[in-house]
């Protein structure tokens, strides 16, 4: 055997005969032919009787998961500056993996993978995989494979390769690895062969060429235009999360405990938005705040509830047993939140007054906050008026929220202010939201 | 004082620590890690599924980047292989699992901490995952570098454990409290004539190579192997290395050993409570003391393996309440089997959050 600057000098392990003799030689042929130096080469391989083939490269060698070679590959490749990645497949590592090989050709990493179609699991004892072609026989299948094969070049071409081809196993197909190789993004080439402990038994006298043939799958190149090619940049000079200025304490707010607050209203109702403005304006006038959303998975239709806690030492437990308060501005927000009004032993419910008022131990109070704001704002002028008549933070603080909260924000709080103007005051309110000890 | 959710603390804190490189694909409670993670890390992409991710992850840390991605319970169980390469490839990694309501998608939108036992038997072979929970807001500024630190350091995955009411949940924050976080130590090399890439040093953890470096071959594996990385069937040297991944995890468990400890003199009463729970708990705490009862608490950070201290911590105690959002009592049964120990009770819930007053009565009650 000729030295090799990428191999050592053993015989490699496969059957007398097989095809993989030919991959890995060719293999070593090619990138000699490119001049590349054994370290600049990664070799990874999959599951399979090639992936025994490690020991016999000076290459770094990776070994990794069944149908997973070619996405492990591409993440090494993706942070290499340089250098090859050269990924080693079965047809049945392509079946599993199919989409690590769709996703290599979309994102055009820079690797090139050499698909062995032997067109059966050898290492399981003879399974077909998805590219073994209809008809052809398997230890574990000897009547014949059933079922249709794809044709894996065209996909993975389709996907946006910019080399693809397929060879014959038989010959010399080093060629083809040297342009696979050369090329700056993702290249992949299939070779068809035959296992000759499994493949030529169960299907004697049949030609490789010919079985391919037979089954649709030409030999042959397929491109794409180059496109640019994927590789990871760090950029380590990404500012903070936390840029955002803390919120300074410009009020005073009368709440002495704690305040569970449940705000039940429907997506669009800008019910998270709200309560996270209460939760601002809390903090700004020297309260503790947490604030969590509840929603159904179509976030655009169906209830939207927030759940509050202001409070004037630090919050540790973030849950509402029950709540003190409660504002209801829609019939979703409504049966949602039916049950737990239901468990309210006192407290203040602030319901829509086109709503009817549940059972509840609550003090009730209604009021037109939808005819009077509109489903849009619902909600913040409902916890407006909650500030309103009960003082526990001062409305102040929440308008200011408002105000700064977008570019519309002053011409929102103003007529906000104007509407909490219109609705009748509930001065007795303020003794009913007592806080919890 | 700011409004934050502990999302954007981790991502903040393991982006100051030294983490390179996010990966990403769509799960709830994840989003917002997803989220930061683009905005903050030096690099960050999408990938199309969970295999996907953790097997690019896993390239990346071949070469020497530290990397990172967020899950959920359907997404980390699709993970587990790619995991377990990692694990006996000895690759750094670190998964937040945002645990949610399960079995299957459950609610996605509902906490829960019912992850743990999955965590503990997530390496084929009963070998040991590193688990660092997040139980106050705090913890997930402090928690994650040393997640980081303990991947590299030890060339393994790790898990920070933590649930949707912890990322997705605002509270108001003072960021000035916080400590500086300096970027971790990582693994690396001295080795000037010889490398072998399993070679262990003297705590048990070969040192460090990227694939693809000029000086020395790396041979990186999934399988059985031995010292070379080279595959082996049963070899005496093989199995001997995958033994190795066992006991370095338990040697340098000191190293990752972090809890909260509140014990109050003469008490017989310790509640411990890890996730979701351990608010509740530390309120819960706090009322009884009220009340006059004595009562000591353990936050554990570090669940997998289980540290020393814990039995020790445990022994003193005549009555341990273990307080934890899921049904079956997944750290119950982690400190104490399934037999349990007498005067060990379960605090429990499914798909609500356990409030401080349930853990009172419990602790109050006549049958503790
Ligand atoms: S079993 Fe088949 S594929 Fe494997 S080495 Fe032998 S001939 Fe080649």
């Amino acid at each position: 055997m000729a030295e090799s600057l990428f191999l050592s000098t053993k015989p490699l392990p496969f059957c007398p005969g097989c095809s993989h003799h030919l991959v890995v030689r060719h293999t070593a042929k090619a990138l000699e032919q490119l001049g590349l130096k054994p370290l600049e080469v990664v070799l990874v391989t999959d599951i399979g009787c090639h992936g025994i083939v490690d020991p016999y490269f000076r290459t770094h060698t990776v070994h990794g998961l069944h149908g997973r070679s070619s996405a492990l590959g591409a993440g090494i490749a993706a942070a290499r500056k340089g250098g090859k990645v050269v990924v080693y497949l079965g047809d049945g590592g392509a079946s599993i993996g199919l989409q690590h090989l769709i996703e290599c050709a979309r994102m055009n990493f820079p690797l090139t993978v050499l698909v062995l179609n032997n067109m059966l699991y050898g290492m399981t004892g003879g399974q077909p995989s998805s590219l073994t072609p209809c008809g052809f026989r398997t230890p574990l299948r000897p009547e014949g494979k059933l079922e249709p094969h794809y044709d894996l070049c065209r996909i993975v071409h389709s996907a946006g390769a910019e080399y693809v081809s397929r060879v014959n196993g038989t010959g010399d197909f080093s060629a083809a690895l040297v342009e696979a190789f050369g090329i700056p993004g993702f290249s992949l080439v299939e070779v068809v062969e035959t296992c000759t402990s499994y493949g030529l038994k169960f299907n004697p006298g049949q030609k490789t060429g010919e079985i391919a043939h037979n089954a649709g799958l030409e030999f042959g190149v397929w491109r794409n235009p180059g496109k640019s090619v994927f590789r990871l940049s760090l950029n380590t000079n990404r500012g903070s999360l936390f840029k955002e200025s803390s919120i300074a304490v410009q009020w005073t707010a009368k709440l002495q405990n704690r305040l569970g607050i449940l705000v039940g209203g429907s997506a669009g109702g800008r019910v998270q938005q709200a309560a996270e403005m209460l939760a601002r304006a809390s903090i700004a006038s020297g309260l503790y705040a947490t604030k969590k959303g509840t929603y159904p998975v179509t976030v655009g239709t169906g209830y939207s509830i927030a759940e509050l806690i202001l409070a004037r030492q630090p919050i540790r437990y973030s849950g509402i047993e029950v709540p003190e308060v409660a504002v209801i501005v829609s019939p979703d927000g409504l049966s949602y939140s039916e049950g737990l009004l239901g468990e309210m032993k006192g407290g203040l419910l602030l319901i829509d007054e086109a709503l009817n008022s549940p059972s509840t131990g609550a003090k009730v109070v209604t009021q037109p906050f939808v005819k009077t704001a509109g489903t849009k704002n619902a909600a913040l002028l409902a916890l407006l008026y909650l500030l309103k008549i009960t003082e526990t933070v001062p409305v102040a603080a929440l308008l200011n929220e408002i105000k700064m909260a977008s570019r519309e924000g002053p011409e929102v709080a103003s007529r906000l202010e104007k509407q909490l103007g219109q609705l009748e005051g509930k001065s007795d309110s303020n003794e009913v939201a007592k806080e919890r000890d | 004082m700011v409004l934050i959710d502990g999302s954007r603390l981790i991502i903040e804190s393991l982006a100051r620590a030294g983490a390179d490189v996010f990966v990403g694909y769509p799960i709830t409670p994840a989003n917002l890690l997803y989220r930061y993670a683009i905005m903050r890390f030096p690099a960050a992409l999408s990938a199309p599924d969970e295999i996907t991710t953790m097997q690019w992850l896993c390239g990346f840390s071949a070469t020497g980047l530290l990397p990172v991605t967020a899950t959920s319970f359907p997404g980390f169980a699709l993970m587990l292989e790619s995991i377990n390469m990692a694990y006996m490839m000895e690759l750094p990694v670190v998964v937040v699992l945002a645990q949610r309501l399960g079995p299957a998608t459950g609610s996605a939108t509902a906490g829960a901490d019912g992850d743990l036992l999955l965590l503990r038997g997530t390496i084929s072979g009963g070998h040991p995952l590193p688990v660092l929970a997040v139980n106050r807001l705090e913890d997930c500024w402090t928690i994650p570098p040393l997640a980081l630190e303990t991947a590299a350091m030890l060339r393994t995955p790790v898990v920070i454990l933590t649930s949707k009411e912890m990322v997705m949940t605002q509270f108001s924050f003072e960021l000035e409290k916080l400590s500086e976080v300096k970027p971790v130590n990582r693994r690396g090399c001295s080795c000037d004539d010889h490398y072998e890439s399993y070679a262990p040093g003297d705590d048990l953890v070969p040192d460090f190579l990227p694939v693809g470096n000029s000086r020395h071959q790396v041979r990186l594996n999934a399988s059985t192997h031995n010292r070379q990385g080279i595959i082996q069937h049963l070899s005496a040297e093989g199995l001997e290395n995958t033994a190795r991944l066992e006991k370095k995890i338990t040697l340098n468990l000191s190293r990752y050993t972090r809890y909260h400890l509140d014990e109050e003199n003469g008490a017989d009463t310790l509640i411990v409570a890890w996730g979701n729970a351990a608010l509740a708990a530390e309120e819960a705490l706090e009322r009884l003391r009220l009340r006059g009862e004595k009562v000591s608490l353990l936050l554990p950070n570090t669940l997998l393996p289980v540290p020393a201290e814990y039995p020790a911590i445990m022994s003193r105690y005549r009555r341990v309440f273990v307080v934890e959002e899921n049904l079956s009592g997944h750290l119950r049964t982690v400190l104490f089997g399934t037999q349990g120990r007498n005067g060990v009770v379960g605090v429990n819930s499914l798909g609500k959050m356990i409030t401080p007053e349930e853990i009172v009565a419990k602790v109050m009650g006549k049958n503790g």
